[in-house]
């Protein structure tokens, strides 16, 4: 490995979903001849099923190529595949710091997205050089020149020089590994001064212990040194280092400043490694660590159960497993009255929420039922305590309360103006302050609002997607606290209060949605064997109230000629059926009515 | 314990749209249509023969011709099967039933049937009302079942049972009331009375979306109009869905809910013997080849009155569909042991409207016998 640091290119890839970033990123594998043609996988970055599936990157990827320039020269491209949602934006911000430059994707046909923009912004504030690329040239709808002109006058980057692609196609593909050996300027960095290296991401492997990646931004580090991570304070032995190629580690004698790599140091949990953290060397370390590190902390909350109680201990097994690679996960025992043991968990957002719970039901084969996500609520009581509140169940008295504030959160929605009308409607409804408007070209819009996070946890994102007919995209970040008037809503179910159920929502909108609710319930609950009065309260008070009328008849008249195989069927089906209810005092819920009270949006 | 027969008379001369049993339509040609009559009663003779000789020496009390539509065979047919199981089943003061369907010419089929020894007709009546007898699809009109029930009891057929449909397009709580008025009327001993299910796999399922059915409020309101007329009338309700005067319950249904031995013959037909059910399958031309019912091809010995595992909550199943339910005294008497508390438990943090709990034992109300099947799953854990 004696690349020389000018021949070294460390670049990660910009796209909205469904641009074509992974099928760019496996032609630019494919032409560095990185790997073999029969080993190519389709979109090779995106390694969990439900990368491929979703079309989204949830963990960083890197990998490193070798590539023959026109010059006759070989260059080292680091390609460092970055989360693309915002629930990810502190892993994206560091996975950009180990850059150089940005390729930008864009949609020959759909130009640019908010979250392409975000992103890019992103790049632009960590000093990358960005480099624009028209992809999907080959579609009847592409527009090409239009898209390179909105380039230039959204992000102000000249684009005259952008590649016209087709990554499907394969078409040009050689322009844009070109315009990366061109257009991306060399890591710089000293060989001799201190160790500070950028950890960007880092996994857990059941024989190595974590594999942290990292860049390196000065000094060396080789296997042997004592490492210490600067923010954490851990120090470990360095036992191999190396770098990614696609699929496997290859092992090297050490790496240098501006270099991308791996290190193996018998490290037991990725909370030691943590992304953004700095290395260093504990004989020699650096004074002051690489800017930007900081504790991600969870935004949302939701309690997680087992469907079947007797599956705890495997939901605490697995929680603790996805831990390890995901230090942003937190969980915590809870108990609910009506859901018996589970655990409360914390989220970077609504996406990352919806990942854990897939990932927990697909590669733990859980059964899960879980409640309605929550926001942390700022709540001062009359004694002057400050209490952080993400549960309900730990809401306190109203009597004792002083002053609730809710977090807000700016939010950015692009979409075609036709659905302006439709979008300022849905953003109004959820309490959103409109900030400006401004139009990207003559056809599309970006729609500034500031808007209460827990109006966006609740299932706007999927509410936006159904008014815009999917058009609109949509990116929002955590603004701070703001002054609210709330109250917890309880949901009674015969009476007895469901404490799985309750929920804290702005006063104002309390009595719609607790209407709504109850609406929902009733569709969901099945005809038990007596009348069930569904209800919502507040406090003692009862603002809604929808009845489940009593079953009358599930009977089978007739067992002709002795034949009672149906009867025993029926039997059998019947204790089926039983085992998905949810017994909720005497009432029996099925796991559906869960998570359909935690779409309220739906007609 | 002597045993029920049952014989499945697989054959219709139309097939009705909401029925799913085993029944075969007429060829269209009367010549195929006897000899296939005939080469079915040879092989439920064949059946009999072996069976009798496999149960060595087990005597039957019940006799009963299901279908299908057994009347088809004709009295001579009926009479020669008859006349076998009571040469290798006893048959001593049984109780034989045949079914029929109100039409032309049963006078010869009932007094053949008469003579050979039966003694019960079952009629599928349905309704007195013309409409919903032509919205099932009958080939009937009411009159007809009135010229049916003459022609059984100028055969001396005095036990007439009528059967009676529930829960049919456009029924009305009056049209309920006119029905079972009209079974009393025309003197029947026994009445059965089924809410229609739509099956899977007939032309009612087909068209389910477009048929005008009561809903399951108007289905449970009609079901208990109906209870409640055939009670003034003079009618005990003894099952979910069967009704009698004193005395006339039917026998051999019974042993179903009972937990009682029975042998099924024809295709469909089901069995219960030694504690082991088995069925033939559903396959008339394999029934004519002599196949038998597949899982009792070797099986052991059949006329040992033994309780297999499970038999404690098929009795119960079973028991619940009857008025008198699961009694400390019958399950006393079959399993030699007190019902056991757990059942009485479950049952006592059920809806009373629902289900009586008492010293006497468990059973349901007749809003629980609309309920049957969650009550029954909660009864059994």
């Amino acid at each position: 490995m004696n690349v020389p640091r000018s021949h070294i290119r460390n670049f990660c890839i910009i796209a909205h979903i469904d641009h074509g970033k992974s099928t760019l990123a496996d032609r630019i594998l494919e032409k560095t001849q990185t790997v073999a043609l029969r080993d190519m996988e389709d979109q090779l970055l995106d390694s969990m099923d439900l990368e491929r599936e979703r079309g989204i990157t949830i963990k960083a990827h890197a990998v490193t190529l070798s590539y023959q320039a026109q010059d006759g020269e070989t260059y080292l491209f680091n390609l460092i595949d970055t989360p693309g949602h915002v629930d990810f934006n502190y892993e994206v911000s560091r996975s950009l710091a180990a850059c150089e430059g940005a390729i930008l994707i864009v949609d020959a046909s759909q130009g640019i997205e908010a979250q392409t923009l975000a992103n890019t912004y992103l790049a632009v504030d960590h000093g990358l050089e960005i480099v624009p690329v028209i992809n999907k040239i080959d579609l009847p709808s592409a527009r090409p020149d239009e898209v390179r002109q909105e380039i230039e006058d959204i992000i102000g980057i000249d684009a005259s020089e952008a590649p016209a692609i087709s990554a499907k196609q394969g078409t040009n593909i050689e322009a844009v590994l070109e315009a990366i050996v061109r257009q991306i300027p060399p890591p710089k960095g000293e060989d001799d001064a201190p160790l500070r290296a950028l950890i960007f991401d880092s996994y857990y492997d059941s024989y190595k212990g974590v594999i942290v990646y990292f860049r390196v931004m000065s000094g060396e580090v080789k296997p042997g040194d004592t490492i210490r991570m600067m923010a954490t304070g851990a120090q470990f032995d360095v036992v191999e280092t190396g770098i990614m190629r696609p699929g496997r580690l290859e092992p090297n004698k050490g790496l240098r400043a501006g270099e991308v790599g791996y290190i193996a140091a018998s490290i037991k949990t990725v909370g030691d490694a943590r992304v953004g953290d700095t290395i260093t060397l504990a004989s020699r370390p650096a004074e002051e660590p690489l800017p930007g590190y900081r504790k991600v902390n969870p935004m949302v909350f939701c309690g997680i159960f087992p469907a079947d109680g007797a599956h705890y201990q495997d939901l605490r097994e697995a929680l603790e497993r996805l831990q390890l690679n995901d230090a942003s996960l937190t969980y915590e025992p809870e108990t609910s009255v009506a859901l018996g043991f589970g655990f409360r968990c914390g989220f970077l957002g609504l996406l990352h929420m919806e990942i854990v719970q897939e990932r927990l039901e697909r590669e733990y084969n859980l059964d899960l039922i879980t409640t309605a996500p929550s926001v942390i609520y700022r709540i001062t009581l009359t004694d002057g305590k400050v209490l952080m509140i993400d549960n309900p169940t730990n809401y306190p008295d109203p009597g004792t309360i002083a002053s609730a504030e809710e977090p807000i959160a700016d939010a950015h929605i692009l979409a075609p103006n036709d659905y302006v009308g439709n979008i300022m409607e849905l953003c109004q409804e959820r309490r959103g302050v409109f900030k400006d408007m401004k139009y990207l070209d003559t056809t599309r819009v970006d729609i500034h609002y500031e808007m209460p996070l827990n109006e966006i946890v609740y299932d706007f994102f999927d509410a936006l997607k159904s008014r815009t007919k999917g058009y609109a995209s949509f990116d929002y970040e955590l603004k701070g606290y703001v002054p609210s008037e709330l109250v917890k809503l309880d949901i009674l179910l015969n009476g007895d209060v469901v404490d799985a159920l309750s929920f804290i929502v702005f006063a104002g909108n309390a009595y719609a949605r607790a209407r709504r609710m109850c609406e929902k319930l009733k569709d969901n609950i099945p005809r038990q064997l007596f009348e069930v009065p569904i209800q919502a309260a507040i406090g003692g008070k009862i603002i809604a109230r929808e009845t489940v009328k009593a079953m009358r008849k599930d009977v089978l008249a007739k067992c002709y000629g002795g034949d009672i195989t149906r009867k025993k069927k029926l039997l059998e089906k019947q204790k089926e059926g039983k085992k998905r209810m949810r017994q909720l005092g005497s009432v029996e819920v099925p796991q559906e009515a869960f998570m359909a009270v935690l779409k309220l949006d739906d007609d | 314990m002597p045993i029920g027969l049952y014989i499945h008379v697989p054959f219709c001369i139309s097939k009705c749209p909401y029925c799913d049993f085993y029944s075969l339509p007429a060829s269209g040609s009367p010549q195929a249509d006897e000899e296939r009559y005939d080469a079915y009663t040879v092989s439920v003779l064949r059946a009999l023969d072996g069976w009798a000789a496999r149960l060595s020496g087990e005597k039957a009390d019940t006799l009963y011709f299901g279908g299908g539509t057994p009347s088809l065979l004709g009295g001579k047919r009926l009479a020669r099967i008859i006349e076998s199981a009571q040469r290798r089943f006893g048959l001593e003061g049984a109780e034989i039933t045949m079914e029929a369907n109100p039409a032309d010419g049963l006078e010869e089929t009932f007094r053949a049937f008469a003579d050979a020894g039966g003694n019960r007709v079952s009629l599928g009546m349905q309704s007195a009302s013309s409409g919903e007898l032509r919205s099932l699809g009958r080939r009937h009109a009411p009159p007809d079942v009135e010229a049916a029930v003459q022609a059984a009891r100028s055969a001396g057929i005095r036990n007439i049972s009528l059967d009676l449909m529930l829960a049919l397009e456009g029924q009305t709580p009056a049209s309920v009331q006119a029905s079972a008025g009209e079974a009393a009327r025309l003197g029947a001993r026994h009445v059965s009375a089924y809410l229609l299910k739509i099956e899977e796999g007939t032309p009612y399922f087909a068209r389910r979306g477009s048929l005008a059915l009561p809903d399951e409020d108007a289905q449970a309101d009609l079901y208990l109009t109906a209870c409640e007329a055939l009670e003034e009338q003079g009618y005990r309700q003894y099952e979910i869905s069967n009704f009698s005067l004193p005395g006339f319950a039917s026998r051999h249904n019974l042993k179903y809910w009972n937990l009682e031995p029975y042998l099924g013959i024809g295709p469909s037909a089901h069995s219960y013997l030694g504690g082991r059910r088995f069925a033939y399958p559903r396959d008339l031309s394999g029934f004519l080849r002599g196949e038998e019912p597949e899982a009792e091809r070797d099986a052991a010995d059949l006329t040992a009155n033994s309780i297999p595992e499970g038999g404690e909550e098929e009795y119960i199943l079973l028991r619940l569909r009857l008025a008198e339910g699961v009694s400390e005294a019958a399950f006393q008497r079959r399993f030699g042991r007190s019902l056991p508390a757990i059942y009485r438990q479950r049952a006592a943090v059920l809806p009373s409207s629902l289900v009586t709990v008492d010293e006497n034992g468990i059973r349901f109300t007749r809003e629980g016998f609309l309920l049957s099947n969650p009550l029954t799953a909660r009864l059994l854990g």
